[in-house]
């Protein structure tokens, strides 16, 4: 990237740096903050919490809340299949976005154009919400797993990009090579062109985990309550604050003591669904400016 | 672009002349046949994206016609009975309608007013940051909110607008129910959604700026061009096209008022700004499983950002070389 040499750094330069430097500083802390004290809060006494006691600093310190989230089956479980899904649900989706885009990058494949505009078009005009239930529906998969992977097919945006990436950033020389030793179509893709590719890869990936950790709207059309998705469970927690069975039963403290877990639920509860993907997705940030140019560069 | 080195530590027998009548340079010669042939392992691949595609995208579009019919699912599509604009015009005569079409608009637009201009705001100031490890650590907490769920900032946004004891309550020294006012929806709407992603929304005006040839930099430096000189005159023109495009495609989505924040931070009292058509049309069809009526209004919805989208289109590819769609 452009690296800028201190030529003569007059005053004035160094004025607007510190201006600048400010800005970013007050936006920093703008975006962190939130963040940072729902983090507090969830190691602290949630009355002293909204006595507003804790700012900076965790105060009546407990790591009751997070046992709490570990005891309480739900959370458990949708933890667990929100992973379950993220896993399938991302190797399916970026599978689906590398064999849709691989044949689309090859400018001399008899009805590219066609293609293209065929998946192009869904990006702009669905069919809407119910339509495309009532497809699901009759295709049998309400209820399973699958609904939440095969409707979305090929997140069209994405394969775009890998497209133009894989048309700009792999040297076509490279697979000419390959093409002249005699190797297949195919066998270009698997040996030349998806290992030259890891980092729009990388980048795929953490698209489609962050996707599907995070989606809920899918479970809740159409899972029907079954398996459900952290997320999901999180809503009873954050949005309709309301205790669990299970919780009220090992909870001897009586009817405060309920309240105040319900309360330091919440936090935990978010910490546990954001913290994963808050930690991956710094790994790959490097690729994200490259990425999204090659898939701003018309191909 | 800059070529990054990726492709040096690659070896392969490059120098080799290729042999004659090989693969690719025979290709003008032959017959579309014998390339559709030739490809066949790449039309394979495309086998299954192209089928799920036809029956989870344009099947559904297909399925647009219940709008205009009484669908019963034992009758399937063409055996329901057609009743035109029968489920248009219960929409627009319903109590609630114009109400939810203009919270739609509104939310929308005073988004789009707010949420377009910051990233570009920002990602010029970040661009000029001459720091690097501290450029580094804003653009990632920057990008941090895009990367957590809408559950989880709505659970935030109820705990910080609580009235007892909320973040913005404790700080204010008050005790508002601010989802219970009607008046501070969209506000809330929008201030968090800036919130979530103006960060994520930099990531390719910087990319673009970071194509802009250093060497314009030190020659405006050495022409005693200040910070904000060099980002009027150098930045701003690179990054317009980029800004015209954006504006193109957030005016197509202009009615797509993201249905989960809207529902899960809807009260009962806070309805008269809070009632959108996405909300609507999930009630209707999977909730009161209104399958017609609701994706009549859908269709509506749909329309309307179709329109939108050329109109802006249009206007702006007259305005600039940029087209798109």
């Amino acid at each position: 990237m452009a690296k800028k040499k201190d030529l003569s750094t007059g005053m004035s330069e160094r004025t607007s740096d510190v201006i600048l430097v400010a800005i970013c500083a007050v936006v920093l802390v703008i975006v962190a903050y939130p963040l940072y004290y729902v983090l507090v809060a969830s190691f602290s006494d949630p009355y002293e919490v909204y006595a507003g006691k804790t700012f900076l600093l965790p105060s009546g310190f407990t790591l009751d809340g997070y046992k709490a989230v570990f005891a309480e089956k739900n959370i458990v479980s949708g933890f667990l299949n929100s992973v379950k899904y993220t896993v399938i649900g991302t190797i399916f989706s970026v599978v689906m976005l590398y064999i849709t885009a691989y044949p689309l990058a090859q400018k001399d494949l008899p009805g590219r154009k066609a293609l293209s505009i065929f998946f192009l078009i869904t990006m702009y005009f669905g069919g809407g919400l119910v339509p495309t239930y009532l497809v699901v529906k009759s295709t049998g998969l309400v209820g399973s797993m699958w609904s939440l992977f095969l409707p979305g097919g090929v997140a069209v945006g994405n394969m775009i990009i890998v497209r133009n990436y894989f048309q700009n950033s792999i040297p076509h020389d490279l697979i000419e090579a390959s093409e002249i030793d005699g190797c297949s179509k195919l066998r270009t893709f698997f040996s030349v062109v998806i290992p030259l590719s890891m980092p729009i890869m990388a980048v795929m990936v953490v698209f489609s985990m962050v996707a599907y950790w995070n989606d809920w709207f899918t479970a809740l059309i159409y899972l029907g309550g079954k398996g459900t998705p952290l997320p999901l469970v999180m809503r009873n927690i954050l949005i309709k604050s309301s205790a669990s069975a299970s919780q009220a039963a090992t909870i001897s403290g009586g009817y405060a003591e309920l309240n105040k877990l319900t309360e330091l639920l919440k936090f935990c509860s978010m910490i546990v669904a954001a913290v994963p993907m808050l930690v991956i997705y710094p790994f790959v940030q490097k690729h994200f400016e490259k990425g999204f140019m090659a898939g701003a560069v018309k191909g | 672009m800059k070529k990054t080195t990726q492709t040096e530590p690659v070896v392969y027998p490059g120098d080799r002349i290729s042999p004659a009548g090989s693969a690719s340079l025979a290709r003008p010669g032959k017959s579309l046949g014998q390339r559709i042939t030739d490809n066949w392992q790449l039309y394979a691949l495309l086998l299954i994206p192209v089928v799920l595609t036809v029956i989870y995208k344009y099947i559904p579009m297909y399925g647009i016609q219940i709008a205009f019919r009484d669908f019963k699912a034992s009758r399937g599509y063409l055996g329901s009975e057609w009743v035109g604009w029968y489920w248009f015009q219960r929409f627009f005569s319903s109590p609630t309608c114009w109400r939810m079409i203009r919270n739609t608009v509104l939310i929308s637009l005073y988004s789009l007013l707010w949420s377009f201009p910051i990233p570009i705001i920002l990602s010029l100031i970040i661009n000029q940051l001459r720091f690097h490890k501290f450029k580094r650590v804003v653009q990632t907490v920057l990008y941090a909110p895009h990367f957590i769920s809408v559950m989880v900032i709505c659970g935030m946004i109820r705990i910080f607008l609580s009235p007892s004891g909320g973040l913005l309550n404790l700080i204010l020294g008050t005790q508002i129910d601010f989802l219970t006012q009607s008046s501070a929806f969209r506000t809330i709407y929008i201030a968090s959604g800036i919130w979530q992603d103006a960060g994520w929304g930099c990531i390719i005006y910087l990319a673009t700026l970071a194509n802009v040839d250093p060497g314009l930099y030190e020659a405006a430096k050495i022409d005693g061009a200040s910070v904000f000189q060099r980002i009027k005159n150098i930045d701003i023109p690179e990054l317009l096209p980029m800004a015209i495009l954006n504006l193109i495609m957030a005016a197509g989505g202009l009615m797509n008022v993201g249905f989960e924040k809207v529902w899960l931070l809807q009260t009962d009292l806070n309805r008269a700004t809070s009632d959108v058509i996405a909300v609507y049309v999930y009630q209707q069809g999977i909730e009161s499983a209104k399958y017609s009526y609701s994706t009549a209004v859908g269709l509506f919805n749909t329309a309307v950002n179709i329109v939108l989208l050329l109109i802006v289109n249009k206007v702006a590819s007259k305005a600039s070389d940029v087209e798109f769609v």
